[in-house]
């Protein structure tokens, strides 16, 4: 678009408006970690009357947040480790072969990422309840059952994001080594993998930041022990007297890993997210 | 012997499709059976997770599951079309409950849809131009997206507070525009405070979809309009629009459906009991399924939102196409 002066100005005024909401509540998290509890419980000031990081060191002990941080790692790397295999294999397939069933093997693994998470949550507890029962698998309640039922959940898009970044890379790559003697596998392996891997970590990334902020599934399938970040946060608003300010330094600390996850592969993971979009 | 050539040396001169030298490719490496091998793992977990319980779920809707029969289905008794006549029964409190919740649903989605799509179009649009700053503009932009949701959410509800809250603070103390802070998280005020909490966690997502197209508008479309002396109202309204709408018609339904179907907004700012005000579809079906444990009522209520979905989707997606088809021609 071709600007103009007044223009100019709309778009400055416009902009530094979106970035006063959009940032308010990310200054208020920083601001309000580091102001002592008194202070907190006051009317709100935006600058702190006295700096400290009481909020960071107690934050661990009223509730046992490192546990819960355990957790939620145990179950973001595994489930998303496992998501980004699969994905890896499904796209290739999708990409590389015809076989029956492709397209509806796509079009499936999409639609479910549009169903209602309430629609399946009840049924899915009801059969972990069951097959616990009948093979003896802890599923609900334990961080198994959470890391599959996530592994699915980065699934759609992982594997269109991939079909996307595989259909870039030259079949000829593939071919030439398959007529030097390497197997389909090796191909895979040693051709299209290293090429792919910018896709393949935002992949991961971005599975990683599903697990991490999940809500819904954790409420029902975690229990007491195997409490997640995304339940186990709001603990410190059940309390008589709610640290707003350990809440705060808790959610700097939980947030450092996905915020940086995200950064270093933004580029990556909107180029995956628009793909299929943008024509 | 160097001059007699062998079936079997001719056969390895042959472009070797498969591994000549040591083992032969063993059966799961055959073009016939290897994509399916491939698929298999992901289509295994997507199965158990989602299209079993999807199944499962609707054939739950027909039973009363309660408390008692959860962990032998076998004695739930057939309830026929009995939890769907509750769910719909507005002169019933269930059925009332329902349809308070759907009223509430319905505008809450339409006003998130329209402030995240005016702030993602604004911020699309006003980024496409180049100057200093934008890069660093775009990735702080994206932060409510890379941030877990319960933190937003959660900082939202700390900001909302009436006393020690910046809302409050920013309205009364600094603005001037109000007398005396009101409380923002019970009764109608709690659903603005739900809208504004997701607004800000969803507009994100459609700016990072919108931005991509905007920028893929071809340049010369805006230099003729500028030669024809359009300004840049003219210039948005007749080249930026009709050139992304069909990012904007994605956007829309990814956008819809996702707030349609939110749970985390109203769950981790009032917890399981939120205000009337601030009870979405899937908050209702959550406390009557896990609270009540009245699974197959609960059942049914999600039966009843997957198709309300299915016809707007499909209604949704059949008149716009016909849209583009006339654009098109």
């Amino acid at each position: 678009m071709r600007e103009t002066t007044a223009g100019r100005w709309v778009r400055r005024v416009a902009l530094t408006l979106i970035g006063i909401f959009t940032l308010l509540p990310v200054l208020i998290i920083l601001d309000t970690s580091v102001k002592p509890l008194s202070e907190v419980q006051n009317t709100f000031s935006w600058v702190p009357k006295h700096i400290t990081l009481d909020a960071y060191v107690q934050m661990w002990q009223t509730v046992p947040l490192a546990h819960y941080f355990l957790n939620s790692i145990i179950v973001s790397v595994c489930s998303a480790a496992i998501s980004v295999v699969l994905a890896t294999l499904g796209a290739y397939a999708v990409s590389r072969f015809a076989f029956a069933g492709r397209r509806l093997f796509s079009f499936a693994v999409l639609s479910t990422q549009m169903f209602p998470g309430i629609l399946f949550l009840l049924p899915l507890y009801l059969i972990f309840i069951n097959l616990q029962r009948y093979l003896g698998v802890p599923l609900s309640g334990s961080l198994f059952g959470l890391i599959i039922t996530y592994l699915t959940f980065a699934l759609p898009f992982s594997i269109w994001m991939l079909i996307g970044f595989f259909d870039t890379i030259p079949r000829e790559l593939e071919e030439a080594a398959l007529v030097d003697g390497t197997t389909r596998w090796g191909a895979l392996w040693r051709i299209v993998l290293p090429v792919a891997r910018p896709g393949i970590i935002a992949v991961a990334i971005f599975a990683y930041m599903t697990a991490w902020g999940e809500v819904l599934f954790a409420s029902v399938l975690t229990t007491e022990s195997t409490r997640t970040l995304a339940i186990g946060l709001q603990e410190y608003a059940t309390r008589d007297v709610t640290d707003w300010n350990q809440i705060m330094a808790a959610s700097v600390v939980v947030s450092v890993p996905v915020v940086a996850g995200f950064l270093a592969v933004q580029r990556f993971l909107i180029r995956g997210l628009t793909a299929g979009a943008v024509k | 012997m160097a001059n007699l050539v062998t079936d079997d040396d001719r056969r390895t001169r042959l472009p070797r499709l498969s591994p000549a030298r040591g083992t032969k490719p063993g059966w799961w490496q055959n073009p016939k059976v290897m994509p399916f091998l491939l698929v298999a793992p992901a289509v295994f977990f997507e199965l158990l997770v989602h299209i079993v319980p999807m199944v499962a779920g609707v054939v739950m809707a027909f039973y009363h599951l309660t408390v008692y029969t959860i962990r032998n289905w076998s004695n739930a008794p057939f309830a026929g079309l009995a939890n769907f006549r509750v769910s719909v029964d507005i002169s019933g409190p269930v059925g009332r409950g329902l349809l308070d919740s759907f009223l509430v649903t319905v505008p809450y989605t339409l006003l998130v849809l329209a402030f995240s799509w005016v702030i993602a179009t604004a911020a699309a649009v006003f980024l496409s131009v180049e100057f200093k700053g934008r890069s660093l503009l775009r990735s702080l932009f994206l932060l409510p997206y890379a941030l877990p949701a319960f933190v937003g959410i959660m900082t939202w509800t700390f900001m909302f507070q009436k006393d020690s809250g910046a809302i409050n603070h920013l309205l009364v103390d600094d603005l001037h525009v109000l007398h005396s802070g009101p409380f923002w998280l019970i009764g109608s005020h709690a659903f603005w405070a739900m809208v504004v909490t997701s607004v800000w966690k969803t507009w994100p997502f459609a700016f990072i979809m919108l931005l991509a197209a905007v920028q893929g508008v071809p340049d010369e479309l805006y230099e003729a309009a500028v030669m024809d002396g359009a300004g840049m109202v003219r210039q948005f309204w007749s080249i930026t629009l009709p050139q992304i709408r069909q990012t904007n018609l994605i956007v829309v339904l990814i956008v819809g459906i996702g707030t349609f179907n939110d749970f985390n907004t109203p769950f981790v700012m009032f917890g399981s009991a939120p205000p009337k005000s601030a009870e979405p579809i899937s908050m209702y079906i959550y406390s009557n399924a896990f609270g009540q444990w009245n699974f197959g009522l609960g059942s049914a209520m999600s039966v009843l939102l997957l198709v309300f979905l299915a016809i707007i989707s499909f209604v949704y997606l059949r008149s716009t196409r016909t849209g583009t088809e006339a654009v098109d021609a």
